[in-house]
């Protein structure tokens, strides 16, 4: 199939997923990729797949201020992202040697691993955990066990063994359900803009100036997104 | 190997200073070749208006940064370390394309103030030896004074079309700017930017406290405007993406919107993009620059004959180039002798994060470089005849931006960092967060330096730099004193929550950023047993190389560098056109 082909059926997913306008086509690389909805995953297994959401959605669960993470797409936008340059770590330093007192003198944490591997060693890991403590997957777990496995890989409680660094595996989970849920949704997450709506965020606006001497006022502006109005 | 035509003139990196000289000097008549490791970007085609809204490409996977694969340091604390690699991106913010860190910059657009020039001798003045002297710092005049400087902090400001509002303007205090600036021959180019939201309430609980809150001088322009060079910006529309973004809409001011119209029309000019500069080469009298060696984007390496070289890549960069190229004697830090990577310092940050109840922030809109300060606490603005250092803060507070997904990080102390209670939070606060912060200056020590790191490479196997560096006692004393001054405005201010941070409490890293302003390590001075370059950024050692940026500033001041970085630049131009080409391969003579 020739590229333009190509280009022209990404077009057509899109549109039809977003059923909205779209900008996308001639000017690839200029224009953010906008992520596929529809489940198909370019480097999460489904085995991955049901640890992540159990996780996701302990770190950002719905309830009445919004969808969970799941919900609102951060899976698409985890998937999405391992698949490209920021899963291949492809801004590292990976030169050695590898030094053993790098977090300590940096005082944060330094990986040469990229985030994909991390993702199948941490996910690896955590599975290998609750099988051996609680005789289940951790995605079978009841919550406020899931919670508190969290939490112990939060605080430095709980290691997972010694391929994974189980804070920084935490912290990075964290940090992506976290932009899968405020990042634009063309990434895949925000479905709706819901996390913008939760906390009173516009998004993608280009014009404040009719507003700025409403200082202190609640402007109850339509949310915007790269491609999408809501 | 390869070799290009000679050129007048070879400028190594186009951010602010490289772009500044290449025009002075092409328009003074010199061939000019500026040569790149970027690719040449545009605001326009790049970051358009329908690109440029998006924090996670920009803000969170930083894309317009040089990667750390490509350009990195190793660090350590003290001289008994061995450094470590910083392997993802830390305080070195490069900028990843021609224009370098002027493109995806914030904008806070600030003059110096006279003190910070001559530091050394008006702490012994005011102070006495033993404040200067302390056994640790390292302090040192700059070879020139702000009067000297002032006329390129004026030039540099009409090109770049910066927002302000004059505090002192010839001498007389206008009461509607900063109040301790140091006398302006003009008025800024363009009026000060709007008062938004959290400046509203930081004025109003300065000046309840007696204190003078202005609005910082910005790089994001309030109105059309065009600058001498013939270039045109367009308002700020106030979008909040600013820093680490481009702006397609012609508001910040950056080389490609202020100075790259110009070059593109000279025919004196010409740009090497995608060529890394790997050194300076010497004729064999070893005090003479023959111009540079690179490499380009397939790898090959070439030669590019100059008459003069001005280095005008990062402060890191400027500093490693001098040392892999063996110009200027490499700084010894047991006996302080030598000049090359001497005298890093960095910005002593404190300060507090407030949280308000119920207030309607809209922290959405602002600009890169918007926000409200007050200069009481900087510098030598106060009195420290009773207190037990040097040095100051400018404490600000910012109307920067909205970023939805850094600021999850913004909540109160205490407050559910996941589930259901971080998006209660969250939903809450968002609208009620704000930040004080002490931007401060920071003090050279004997131990703080540059050298070569003897383990780790670049890709073209060329040593990293490796710096070695700690926060000095007098900067955790300035550090700790500014921040108990924010907490009070903090209080002031009514907010519920007042959380200090102070980065100096622990040992320096390069991972954490407090500020990407890293200085010195090529310093300017009068006496060449303590400087690397003469008060006109010319090589002691070798004449016909320029070195400039924030590597020729002795100390750090507490603000941000650009401004300065700009004015330098302009001034090394004009020495260069009005002096050294009479006597070229000669030092400049005052």
């Amino acid at each position: 199939m020739k590229r333009r082909e190509l280009l022209f059926r990404a077009v057509a997913v899109v549109t039809a997923v977003v059923a909205n306008r779209t900008t996308h086509g001639e000017e690839e690389g200029l224009l953010p990729k906008t992520t596929r909805r529809d489940g198909v995953r370019k480097v999460l297994t489904q085995g991955q797949e049901e640890i992540l959401k159990a996780v996701f959605d302990r770190l950002i669960p719905g309830d009445e201020l919004g969808p969970s993470a799941s919900g609102a797409g951060c899976l698409d936008f985890l998937d999405d992202q391992l698949a490209g340059g920021y899963g291949e770590g492809s801004t590292i330093y990976r030169d050695g040697p590898v030094q053993p007192h790098e977090e300590q003198m940096l005082q944060k944490a330094q990986f040469i691993s990229t985030p994909r591997e991390r993702y199948y060693f941490g996910l690896k890991a955590l599975e290998a955990y609750s099988l051996k403590t609680d005789g289940a997957s951790f995605a079978d777990l009841q919550s406020d066990r899931q919670d508190e496995i969290l939490r112990g890989m939060e605080t430095g409680k709980i290691e997972l063994g010694e391929d994974v660094n189980t804070k920084g595996f935490f912290e990075l989970m964290l940090t992506n359900a976290r932009e899968g849920y405020f990042a634009d949704p063309c990434y895949g997450g925000n479905k709706d803009m819901a996390g913008w709506k939760m906390i009173g965020f516009p998004g993608a606006r280009y014009d404040y100036r009719a507003y700025t001497e409403r200082t202190g006022q609640e402007l109850n502006l339509v949310n915007v997104s790269l491609i999408l109005k809501g | 190997m390869a070799r290009n035509t000679k050129a007048d003139v070879v400028v190594v990196g186009l951010g602010w200073a490289g772009s500044l000289i290449a025009a002075q000097l092409s328009h003074g008549g010199m061939r000019v070749v500026a040569i790149d490791r970027g690719p040449r970007i545009d605001p326009q085609t790049d970051t358009p208006l329908t690109v440029d809204p998006d924090e996670l490409r920009w803000s969170s996977r930083k894309e317009l940064l040089a990667k750390p694969r490509d350009n990195t340091l190793t660090m350590r604390n003290t001289l008994d370390q061995i450094a470590v690699p910083q392997r993802e991106l830390g305080i070195l913010e490069l900028g990843g394309g021609a224009g370098g860190q002027g493109f995806h910059w914030a904008g806070m657009a600030w003059r110096f103030t006279p003190w910070d020039f001559q530091v050394r001798t008006e702490t012994i003045k005011r102070y006495g030896m033993p404040r200067a002297e302390d056994g640790e710092l390292q302090l040192q005049d700059w070879g020139l004074t702000y009067d000297d400087l002032e006329p390129d902090y004026d030039g540099w400001e009409r090109i770049a079309g910066i927002a302000g509002k004059a505090g002192n303007l010839r001498g007389k205090v206008t009461n509607e700017g900063n109040p301790f600036e140091a006398p302006r021959s003009r008025d800024y180019p363009t009026p000060k930017l709007k008062t938004l939201r959290m400046m509203e309430i930081f004025n109003k609980a300065t000046s309840e406290l007696g204190l003078n809150p202005f609005t910082i001088p910005a790089a994001n322009v309030s109105e059309a405007y065009a600058n001498p060079l013939g270039a045109h910006l367009a308002p700020c529309t106030y979008c909040g993406f600013c820093q680490y973004h481009g702006c397609g809409n012609y508001s910040k001011s950056t080389p490609q919107t202020c100075v790259f119209p110009y070059l593109q029309k000279e025919p004196n000019f010409k740009v090497i993009s995608k060529a890394c500069v790997t050194r300076v080469n010497k004729a064999a009298d070893g005090r003479t620059a023959t111009g540079v060696t690179y490499i380009n984007e397939s790898g090959k390496e070439i030669e590019q004959p100059g008459d003069i070289v001005c280095l005008t890549a990062s402060q890191m960069d400027n500093v490693r180039l001098l040392l892999v190229s063996g110009i200027g004697k490499p700084y010894d830090p047991l006996s302080s002798e030598g000049v090359v990577g001497r005298n890093f310092s960095y910005q002593t940050v404190s300060g507090a994060d407030l949280w308000f109840e119920g207030d309607k922030i809209n922290p959405f809109i602002g600009a890169g470089g918007l926000g409200s300060q007050i200069d009481n606490y900087n510098g030598d603005n106060f009195d420290h005849s009773s207190l037990d250092f040097i040095g100051g803060a400018g404490i600000l507070t910012l109307s920067r931006g909205g970023a939805p997904i850094a600021k999850t990080n913004n909540l109160p102390p205490g407050t559910p960092r996941w589930g259901s209670g971080f998006k209660k939070a969250y939903s809450k606060y968002y609208q009620n967060h704000g930040v004080l912060f002490n931007q401060g200056t920071s003090m050279p020590t004997k131990h703080g330096y540059i050298d070569l790191d003897p383990t780790y490479t670049d890709r073209f196997g060329i040593p990293l730099p490796r710096l070695t560096y700690t926060y000095s006692r007098n900067d955790r004393a300035m550090a700790k004193f500014t921040k108990e001054r924010a907490v009070e405005i903090g209080h002031q201010m009514g907010a519920s929550h007042v959380a200090p941070f102070d980065f100096a409490q622990k040992p320096f890293t390069t991972a954490i950023g407090a500020s990407n302003h890293t200085i010195g390590g090529a310093v300017m001075g009068a006496d060449r047993s303590t400087s690397a370059v003469n008060s006109y950024l010319q090589a002691w050692d070798c004449p016909n190389t320029f070195v400039i940026g924030a590597s020729a500033f002795p100390n750090n001041a507490g603000y941000n560098p650009t401004g300065t970085v700009g004015a330098l630049a302009l001034r090394a131009a004009r020495a260069i056109l009005e002096k050294y080409v009479r006597h070229p391969g000669e030092l400049i003579e005052d």
